[in-house]
């Protein structure tokens, strides 16, 4: 790789990176929802309630896209609902990719 | 000198006279599900009195009531099942009883204390005395399937009556013979989100999360088996999404009718309880979650699914209609009546408190400080069937 190309590689990763990441203060807001209100079902702790557990070893091996999917369009024939009213796309892309980690607290 | 004097002499006198005898009647707990604290409080001074550490993970914890109101039982999500004596304030006994649970009962002669688990999926019944497991009623539907446990409620005869949210049945086991507790199935519906027992003890509702309806079984004439009501009172509309399960209990009958919520539309469900016929239907601002009668059945107060949760909607049973809105405070999560309904206790979740108001003005009375406060839980329901 030239420097060049290397420079604008660099300058091109944290626009990609940060495109679909919340602000601090709407970081707070998503973990509220997703502990408070996802936590109806999925349990304040994630370990489970009338919906299934979301803790990363429940969902080790699932597609990002595809757990996002489900958060945005909700999962017809189950209780789960789409939550599109109150997340973008790229908020449901963060929230799956931290439940795949470890969500915070 | 002399008044500190004193003051040690009056803490004397105290220690002397031993224990101040007092009843029950007007206590009662609020669950702060963050924290894994109660909050014990007194409904007639309208003030905290004590407060509860280690209760473990409370996020959808419940609680009853020995029948002399002087311990609660307290089911939290983590399986933990804890005993605390009111008086004392103090936790009496603690076990974990399973891997998730969605809260329990007290049987009719208040001697079995039974907890309902989602995972493993069933029953367990345990001594309420000592805590210790009597037996259990695995809710394996089918070979090797097992169903979560929903609506769990007692009823006479030392028998619970519950839902298999999975299985589509109504189940009813016989305690009377607590080590050796018999089953009896019923075939209900798809997905049985809760269920109540009419507050005279003889029918059983499930409410149907997967249909349009409810799953009707009369307890006296079981034989009869269950039968549905209110079926597609959506009428093939599209219905909203539901980001909350309705809770149900046997204080949504009032007046001769039971006032239920409906799933998917902002409505509460009215049926004459003679004819199980549907009688009318209330709009309300949201999907509704908890509608609860007034213990006099004049007013029926209702609390809504995210994201309208901050609202409540007071219904006249008299009008039939909604008579009273308020935005009472931010993620209203529970209510909880006076004995005999003068005023209501609301949880707000996310400011932190619990807000008291009149019943009859609607004029707030207090408010009491509690973290992430859930249930709110007055020993009044020791005396009631399906509580």
């Amino acid at each position: 790789m030239s420097a060049n190309k290397f420079i604008f590689a660099l300058f091109l990763l944290p626009t990609v990176a940060f495109a679909g990441e919340p602000d601090a203060a709407r970081q707070k807001e998503l973990v509220h929802l997703v502990r408070q209100d996802c936590g109806s079902c999925h349990g304040m702790t994630l370990k489970g309630g009338l919906g299934p557990a979301l803790l990363p070893e429940n969902l080790s091996g699932k597609p990002v896209d595809g757990l996002a999917a489900t958060i945005y369009y909700g999962r017809p024939g189950t209780p789960m609902p789409p939550w599109d009213r109150f997340v973008s796309e790229a908020e449901a892309a963060w929230i799956a990719e931290k439940l795949l980690t470890g969500f915070p607290h | 000198m002399r008044l500190f004097l004193s003051f040690l002499l009056a803490l004397l006198l105290t220690a002397c006279a031993g224990p101040q005898l007092r009843g029950t009647g007007d206590l009662g707990l609020i669950i702060e599900r963050a924290s894994g604290h109660v909050t014990l409080v007194n409904t007639s001074s309208r003030q905290p009195y004590a407060r509860i550490a280690g209760l473990g993970d409370l996020s959808h914890a419940s609680a009853v009531y020995s029948r002399d109101g002087r311990y609660a039982f307290i089911f939290g999500r983590d399986g933990g099942l804890t005993k605390i004596d009111l008086l004392e304030a103090k936790i009496v006994k603690r076990v974990i009883q399973s891997g998730n649970a969605i809260g329990g009962s007290i049987s009719q002669d208040g001697r079995i204390v039974v907890a309902q688990n989602y995972t493993p999926g069933g029953i367990k019944a345990f001594d309420a005395e000592t805590l210790e497991l009597l037996s259990e009623v695995p809710a394996e539907y089918a070979p090797g399937q097992f169903s979560k446990v929903v609506g769990l409620a007692d009823v006479p005869g030392n028998k619970f009556a519950y839902a298999l949210f999975e299985g589509g049945e109504i189940w009813v086991s016989d305690f009377s013979d607590p080590k050796a507790p018999k089953t009896q199935r019923f075939p209900a519906g798809t997905q049985p989100y809760d269920g109540l027992v009419t507050p005279d003890g003889r029918h059983f509702m499930a409410g149907l999360f997967g249909e349009d309806g409810i799953a009707l079984l009369d307890l006296w004439q079981p034989e009869k088996g269950a039968r549905k009501i209110l079926e597609n009172y959506g009428r093939g509309q599209e219905k909203l999404p539901v980001f909350k399960m309705p809770h149900l209990r046997g204080w949504s009958v009032a007046q001769g009718k039971a006032y239920l919520p409906a799933i998917g539309r902002h409505e509460v469900l009215v049926v004459d309880v003679a004819t199980w016929k549907e009688v009318g239907r209330i709009p309300v601002r949201g999907q509704p979650v908890f509608v609860m009668a007034r213990p006099d059945g004049r007013q029926i107060w209702v609390n809504f699914a995210f994201p309208d949760n901050g609202k409540v909607d007071v219904i006249d049973t008299l009008a039939g209609a909604v008579v009273h809105r308020m935005e009472p405070g931010k993620g209203i999560l529970h209510m909880e009546f006076a004995p005999r309904g003068e005023n209501v206790w609301l949880s707000a979740r996310d400011d932190n408190k619990v807000v008291i108001y009149n019943t009859e003005t609607f004029a707030k009375q207090g408010e009491i400080a509690a973290d992430s406060p859930s249930g709110i839980f007055f020993t009044t329901r020791a005396a009631r069937i399906g509580f």
